[in-house]
């Protein structure tokens, strides 16, 4: 008896094509009640197919189907629709949000489980016309907010809040519901800060506490050798290792996922700073007030010398998401902004843009990619479009370019390893780390004065993480690019960065040196929370 | 305060500029307001219930549904054989709903599942899902009926018997079925019904052993006992024996019922409250009040003669919808409308919940057309239920809705300016041209140039709330381009 019910999920021999390309191919595990069990491998592994496959999504049904069998406790099941499978007892927080802005928090985490009361027509059409029951929904909701430590009030819309906190709202819901056997998180923790992040997984190790299973989608190995028992490597859509923590090491879990050893992040960085003290301003920032919900800017200051590598860091909602989409004029802002000495005027539109200002945002299905479009149009579109008065009035460079954009998908493509059939493929198709490489590759394509990237390396592996950064730190040294980088991640900002400022409370606290110490980061970073005990 | 304004004319861009339109029209136009007023409150108890059809399939993501033609068409099949079958009167009515709604439940479904096989791009497909009704309607009409199926009625048949009518004549038949209802009759209705109903529902409550909780009852029962019991005072009783209500009296009882609202919670509210709300609508309802001394406007509200029963169901419907979207189904609805990924991934059956909007639009839709040739009193076999999806979408755009959002306030705005200006269009060009002709034209002229305006300016408005994003990621700008032109 107890022994059909030791494992909660079970998935035997899976396979599973993409119209003809083999994405996972015969992976077997199984995971225990009350387990956190680490899935890793690198971008396109097949580690977000494996789980769309667990969790019946209707794409994998309208791309053929997989093959290979389902158990849970023990039972085999086959899940036709994320109904069936969340009637089993599974819940999932997908690695793209599944959020509906236009709703609020309560109305998102209640998602097609409505609280509701009987009504009279009810009674005699069926459940269907039950009334909700508002009150019941936001007292759940806030109850749920509040175990995973989210203070905002559930009736705020979603629309507009920082990336951090919507992947909370996502875990809310899935705490929300009652019968949980088994959570799935995919890259839960891509978009969250290293103090968020530890928050998360303190969640994570008391619903295991619970008896709950949970399988956990990371690029990031300390979590992993924190809080999993149990990990399983994909390479290639094939199981290369399960093994249990206790008998491996993050050293051995990397070269398992690569299949070859890793080294540093950005090797010799020493090599790649060059001294930037002399250049002129590229960009000035004096007293900028962005009024973006949960990210406010409260008066920011600072300068950026041209061909530099200026990291902007902080926790979240301390504002540092804010700096980067007041700039390009996403909220509203106020305050005096000069790029290479010209003003920046936020009323007007798209001025940033035309000024050589190109924004990678850390919401990338949001504003980053027509997911309907093929790689090469995604990254050569944005190019194309702010040269638009060029194009109108010499028809045939409209041709030329056209000519261009495959050759120049290809070259992208390579050099940052975006893991694809060919640059044909529809972006929508790809695997999340793969469309966060497309988006960067878009803003370089539009050959910007000054790059600004928020959150550039979300939800990508470690291996394509080095060459990115590599990747930056070569243009800044070969084409004196200037570059603004936003990040949740102190060590990466610390690996490239010239400079680093920490945003606390909507102001930069200090600007420090990237090989500043630990204490020093860690004291700028909670000044906020030091001042506001001492007050 | 300022801004707030500006904000304010720009999201209302579309009814804003159609009031300014109808303002001048109606200067031109050289008719008297109380014949506006007249030809309006007909045209409103006419196509309201029509463009109220339109809200769900907006809600859940389908956009403007061309597709009630086809509602049309199973109402009219409908008013074929409630004529063929005598049908008469109020209960000709019931017969034609009766029959339409089915034939409209199938309908939908079908139309349902063909939607759900071309997402996206679902109201060119409504519109050419018209067309091919329409072409079988008219097969059925000009052959099937009398070729196939013999039918012995030289009121409906053309004169060899093989086809229908042109034009088919209600007089004897459905004419004002619904319209022509004495208000003593619903009244007395509407009593007994509630007593029926609370008493059944009291019962049920007693046989589960819950609490009876008889206040809840008591709130419907008791008011229309007292309005029952007026009805024996003959003053009274002869007043509603009436089957229409002058508008005048209908503003009346109107600012009466405003006024008692307010006081009643001025005088119930909490301490804490602030009356501020409350005091407001007795100040504008004693505003309304002092209007009507206005001759012009007096003499207006004395000649419409509003059919209650009609108004009755507008009104209905209206609350149902606003009491349906709280409902389980219909945020069911909202969700699938807004992002149908998130939808199906969070258990929702989206190709279900698409189907039941479906249905619910075309079955709402044949009831409008019902109502609207119960009032026109002749049905135009062949040519009736062709404009429908045109006026109605172009009377909802013009209330400032759009493909993605649109409520009732839009529906019933629309209604009221899209019809001033039909109504003034003729006599502006009659009397601007001196042809009576042209008048025609421009009427059928200015119903494609409102879609055609209405959906340029929304565009408009669109874009530059979009243009935040846009400026800075171009690509999204051709999502949306994109998905336009889907
Ligand atoms: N809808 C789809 N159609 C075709 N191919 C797809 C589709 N979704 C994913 N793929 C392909 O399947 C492979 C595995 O993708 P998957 O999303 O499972 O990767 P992943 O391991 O989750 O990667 P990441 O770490 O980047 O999220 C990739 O090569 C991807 O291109
Ligand atoms: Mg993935």
């Amino acid at each position: 008896m107890m022994e059909e019910q030791r494992y909660v999920l079970e998935l035997q021999h899976i396979s599973k094509e993409y119209s003809g390309n083999p994405v996972l191919q015969d992976v077997s595990l199984t995971v225990k009640k009350g387990q956190i069990y680490a899935l890793m491998g690198e971008n396109g592994a097949g580690k977000s197919t494996l789980m769309n496959i667990l969790f019946g999504m209707p794409v994998i049904h309208s791309t053929g189907g997989f093959t290979g069998t389902i158990k849970i406790s023990g039972e085999e099941v086959n899940f036709l629709s994320p109904h069936d499978a969340m009637e089993a007892g599974i819940g999932m927080v997908h690695q793209e949000f599944m959020l509906i802005p236009g709703f609020t928090i309560a109305e998102n985490i209640k998602v097609g489980r409505e609280d509701t009361l009987p009504t009279l027509p009810s009674r005699v059409f069926g459940p269907d016309l039950e009334r909700l029951n508002r009150p019941k929904m936001n007292a759940d909701a806030r109850v749920a907010l509040d175990n995973i430590g989210l203070d905002i009030s559930e009736e705020t819309k979603v629309a507009g809040l920082p990336v951090g906190y919507m992947q909370f709202v996502e875990i809310a819901r899935e705490i929300d519901k009652k019968n949980i056997k088994l959570l799935v998180f995919d890259e839960p923790t891509a978009v969250l800060t290293e103090s968020e992040a530890d928050q998360l997984l303190k969640v994570m190790q008391s619903l295991a506490a619970k008896g709950i299973a949970i399988i956990f989608i990371t690029h990031r190995l300390s979590e992993v050798m924190q809080v999993a028992d149990y990990m399983t490597v994909l390479r290639d859509g094939e199981l290369v290792a399960s093994k249990a923590i206790a008998d491996t090491s993050a050293v051995e879990i990397a070269e398992l996922m690569v299949g070859r050893a890793i080294e540093k992040l950005v090797d010799d960085d020493k090599n790649t700073k060059v001294s930037t003290e002399q250049n002129e301003v590229a960009l000035s920032v004096k007293d900028l007030y962005v009024d973006m919900p949960g990210e406010t800017a409260r008066g920011v200051t600072f300068e950026v010398k041209s061909g530099e590598i200026f990291g902007i860091g902080g926790l979240a909602g301390q504002g540092k998401v804010g700096i980067p989409n007041g700039l390009m004029g996403m909220f509203s802002s106020h305050g005096d902004v000069e790029i290479f000495g010209e003003k920046l005027n936020f009323t007007k539109l798209g001025n940033a843009l035309s000024k050589g200002l190109a924004f990678v945002s850390e919401d990338r299905r949001g504003v980053g990619l027509l997911l309907e479009e093929s790689i090469a149009h995604n990254i050569m579109f944005g190019a194309m479009t702010t040269k638009r008065d060029y194009l109108s009035n010499f028809g045939i460079t409209k041709l030329l370019s056209a000519g261009r954009m495959n050759r120049h998908a290809k070259d992208m493509i390579k050099l940052l390893d975006i893991r694809c059939v060919g640059g044909g493929q529809r972006v929508g198709a790809l695997s999340g780390g793969n469309q966060q490489k497309v988006c960067l590759a878009s803003a370089l394509t539009m050959k910007p004065r000054i790059l600004v990237v928020s959150e550039p390396t979300r939800g990508i592996d470690i291996g394509a993480k080095k060459l990115i950064m590599e990747y930056l730190a070569h243009l800044r040294q070969e084409e004196g690019l200037t570059i603004i980088m936003i990040s949740s991640e102190l060590a990466e900002l610390r690996s490239i960065c010239d400079r680093i400022a920490i945003v606390s409370d909507g102001k930069i606290e200090d600007i420090l040196a990237p090989d500043a110490s630990d204490a020093q980061f860690g004291l700028a970073m909670s000044a906020a929370a030091q001042n506001s005990e001492v007050s | 305060m300022g801004t707030n304004l500006g904000k304010f004319l720009f999201k209302n861009n579309v009814a804003i500029l159609f009031l300014l339109l109808s303002v001048g029209a109606f200067a031109a136009a050289n008719v008297s307001l109380p014949f506006l007023f007249e030809e309006l409150f007909t045209r409103f108890s006419r196509n309201t219930f029509m463009v109220l059809s339109l809200l769900i399939p907006v809600v859940a993501g389908l956009g403007l549904n061309f597709a009630i033609v086809i509602g049309a068409i199973a109402a009219q099949i409908a008013i074929f054989l409630t004529v063929l079958w005598g049908g008469a009167g109020f209960v000709g009515v019931l017969m034609a709903v009766g029959m339409a709604v089915p034939m409209a439940i199938l309908f939908g479904f079908l139309v349902g599942k063909l939607f759900n096989s071309m997402k996206g791009t679902e109201m060119i497909g409504g519109m050419v899902a018209g067309f091919f009704s329409d072409g079988l309607y008219q097969f059925l009409f000009l052959f099937v009926l009398g070729g196939i199926i013999p039918i012995a009625n030289d009121q409906l048949m053309i004169s060899t018997g093989i086809g229908v009518l042109n034009a088919i004549v209600l007089e004897n038949s459905i004419h004002h079925g619904l319209d022509n209802v004495a208000m003593i009759h619903i009244l007395d209705f509407a009593f007994f019904a509630s007593l029926a109903l609370s008493a059944i529902m009291l019962i049920v409550r007693g046989v589960k052993k819950q609490p009876l909780n008889l206040k809840q009852p008591a709130k419907v029962v008791l008011p229309l006992a007292v309005l029952y019991a007026l009805g024996f005072i003959p003053a009274v009783g002869r007043f509603l024996s009436a089957d229409r209500l002058m508008l005048f009296y209908a503003v009346m009882i109107a600012l009466a019922i405003v006024v008692l609202y307010s006081l009643y919670h001025i005088i119930r509210r909490k301490e804490s409250e602030k009356p501020t709300r409350f005091i407001l609508y007795i100040v504008g309802a004693a505003v309304v009040f002092g209007l009507t001394y206005i001759p012009e406007l007096e003499r207006s509200l004395m000649v419409v003669r509003l059919p209650v029963l009609t108004y009755i169901v507008i009104i209905s419907l209206c609350l149902g919808i606003k009491w349906f979207m709280n409902t389980k189904l219909g945020q069911n609805m909202r969700t699938v409308g807004q992002d149908r990924a998130v939808a199906a991934s969070s258990g929702i059956n989206v190709n279900r919940i698409r189907i039941i909007a479906m249905i619910m639009s075309t079955s709402l839709a044949s009831i409008g057309q019902i109502i609207s040739l119960q009032n026109i009193g002749t049905m135009a076999t062949y040519g009736s239920h062709q404009q429908v999806a045109l006026f109605s979408i172009a009377a909802l755009l013009v209330g400032g809705a759009s493909v993605q959002r649109a409520t009732v306030k839009q529906a019933l705005l629309g209604v009221f300016l899209f019809h001033t200006l039909f109504i003034l269009s003729a006599n502006a060009g009659q009397s601007l041209l001196g042809n009576a002709q042209i008048g025609e034209y421009f009427r059928v002229f200015v119903a494609y140039a409102v879609i055609a305006v209405a959906l340029a300016m929304h565009a408009w408005v669109r874009k530059s709330n979009k243009q935040v994003i846009t400026q800075i990621d171009p690509r999204v700008a051709a999502t949306a381009a994109s998905a336009e032109s889907k």
